[in-house]
């Protein structure tokens, strides 16, 4: 199941624990990440679903190519990460 | 008398106190930039919108006098349709926060970038975009002013029939509903526009009103901080007259009328517009006491050499007696004046960005 981290930045707001999610696709583990915490959904996507403009997503160590849709995919080994782009500093 | 004062900043929500001397006596969210802070009388509650630079715009609740915070929903715009022109539908930030009136107890108003209106009729636990105006043709002929997407910065409740709501929009004049948002008229008649073609200049839907207020006691008298002037009305936002239309600067953001008499305001002139700071580098705020046919500049206890201070348009309040008033700049200066503006009182040199201060 791939695993999922966030910037430790988004401790100051909320909690956002390192965890794993299934799913073939940023937005399938996305989508059951906040199942289980909507909350999360605001600080990363904007109103249209999309992700924020001053956040990154990297799937092992490569940043994700559609930040619209999120349909770059992942496996079951995959690492993502989810960080705070210094464009947004 | 209030007896507190709240100063939205770049990095945080400072609260002061008249009974400590109007220090400093509370902070919350240091680092992040506060867009506008509400004090409810009706519940006590505490509200302050925050525009994080990276995970987005959100709204927090105290109901303990700001000694902690909770997060409600912010306003959320609905799917946007893939023909849909104009700005995203995506919340770029929370200009204005105001409550819906006495008799709606619980409700709210959010003005937001890129022009929506929000109503919430649960102290904010839900939003609802007004479609009525939002989805109106003339909207997409807004755009913004000083910054990328258009605004609602000023929202007038009528105190008399809270139904009764006038919005002001930069950049996309002033708008009115009877009907708690069900309709929508465009007024603006009188305003004119200096940056448009001429053939454009009197277009109500074009006009760029900086901020607008209208007297608590008197509600049908507006006042308007216009791009390039100062406007009146006294037929509740109808029709507007040009003060003072010769007398320079006419260029600033904010302003404030008295609270119980119409015809005394105060405004916080700025060199236009590119320059954007106090004229000739000394802080002053002009004071009219006969509905705008003269002013006064009131310098005491205002930096005179070298202040290249901006006052905001939500960075002027006055205080319910209508004597005392309170200004923060984009320099972080902030002043106090106990005698309706003839003397300022210093209170932070060194404060970040000043957004708003409001009394309450």
């Amino acid at each position: 199941m791939p695993r999922i981290s966030f910037t430790p930045n988004l401790a100051r707001h909320l909690d956002a624990p390192s965890t794993h999610a299934a799913g073939g696709s940023i937005a399938t583990v996305f989508a059951e990440v906040f199942r289980r915490q909507p909350e999360l959904r605001g600080y990363l996507l904007d109103d249209q679903g999309r992700l924020r403009r001053h956040v990154a997503v990297f799937v092992n160590g490569r940043r994700i190519r559609d930040p619209v849709s999120l349909s770059d995919a992942v496996t079951e080994s995959s690492d993502i990460c989810v960080v705070q782009a210094l464009s947004g500093g | 008398m209030n007896e507190r004062l709240l100063v939205a900043t770049r990095k945080g929500l400072f609260t002061l106190d008249r009974g400590q001397g109007w220090r400093i006596t509370g902070t919350a969210f240091l680092g992040d930039p506060v867009s506008m802070v509400l004090a409810d009388p009706r519940s006590n509650a505490l509200y302050a919108a925050l525009n994080l630079g990276h995970f987005g715009v959100k709204l927090h609740r105290s109901r303990d006098r700001g000694a902690s915070w909770q997060e409600i929903a912010a306003p959320a715009y609905p799917p946007q349709p893939e023909d849909a022109a104009g700005p995203d539908w995506s919340l770029v930030q929370i200009w204005s926060l105001e409550c819906g009136g006495k008799d709606w107890p619980g409700s709210l108003w959010a003005g937001t970038m890129p022009g929506g209106l929000f109503r919430s009729d649960d102290e904010g636990d839900s939003w609802t975009l007004m479609r009525s105006l939002w989805d109106r043709p003339e909207r997409l002929e807004w755009f913004g002013g000083g910054a990328d997407s258009p605004g609602i910065h000023s929202i007038c409740v009528d105190p008399r029939d809270s139904r009764r709501v006038t919005v002001a929009i930069s950049c996309g004049g002033v708008w009115q509903t009877v009907d708690r948002g069900e309709t929508w008229q465009l007024l603006g008649v009188g305003m004119h526009a200096a940056y448009m073609p001429p053939e454009r200049a009197t277009d109500p839907n074009i006009q760029d009103p900086h901020r607008m207020v209208a007297c608590p006691a008197a509600p049908d008298v507006f006042w308007l901080q216009h791009h390039n002037g100062i406007f009146r009305s006294t037929d509740h936002a109808q029709s507007w007259q040009q003060v003072a239309p010769t007398t320079p600067p006419r260029y600033g953001f904010p302003v404030v009328v008295h609270p119980r008499d119409p015809d005394i305001a105060w405004l916080v002139p700025a060199a236009a517009d590119e320059s954007r700071f106090a004229p000739d580098g000394a802080v002053c705020v002009h004071r009219t006491r006969d509905g705008g046919k003269s002013f006064e500049a009131l310098r005491g206890g205002l930096p005179q050499e070298h202040a290249y201070h901006l006052v905001y348009r939500h960075a002027l309040d006055i205080d319910a007696t209508g004597d005392v008033l309170a200004m923060g700049s984009t320099t972080g200066g902030l002043w106090l004046s106990a005698d309706g503006g003839e003397t300022w009182q210093t209170l932070g040199l060194h404060l970040p960005p000043i957004y708003a201060v409001r009394f309450g």
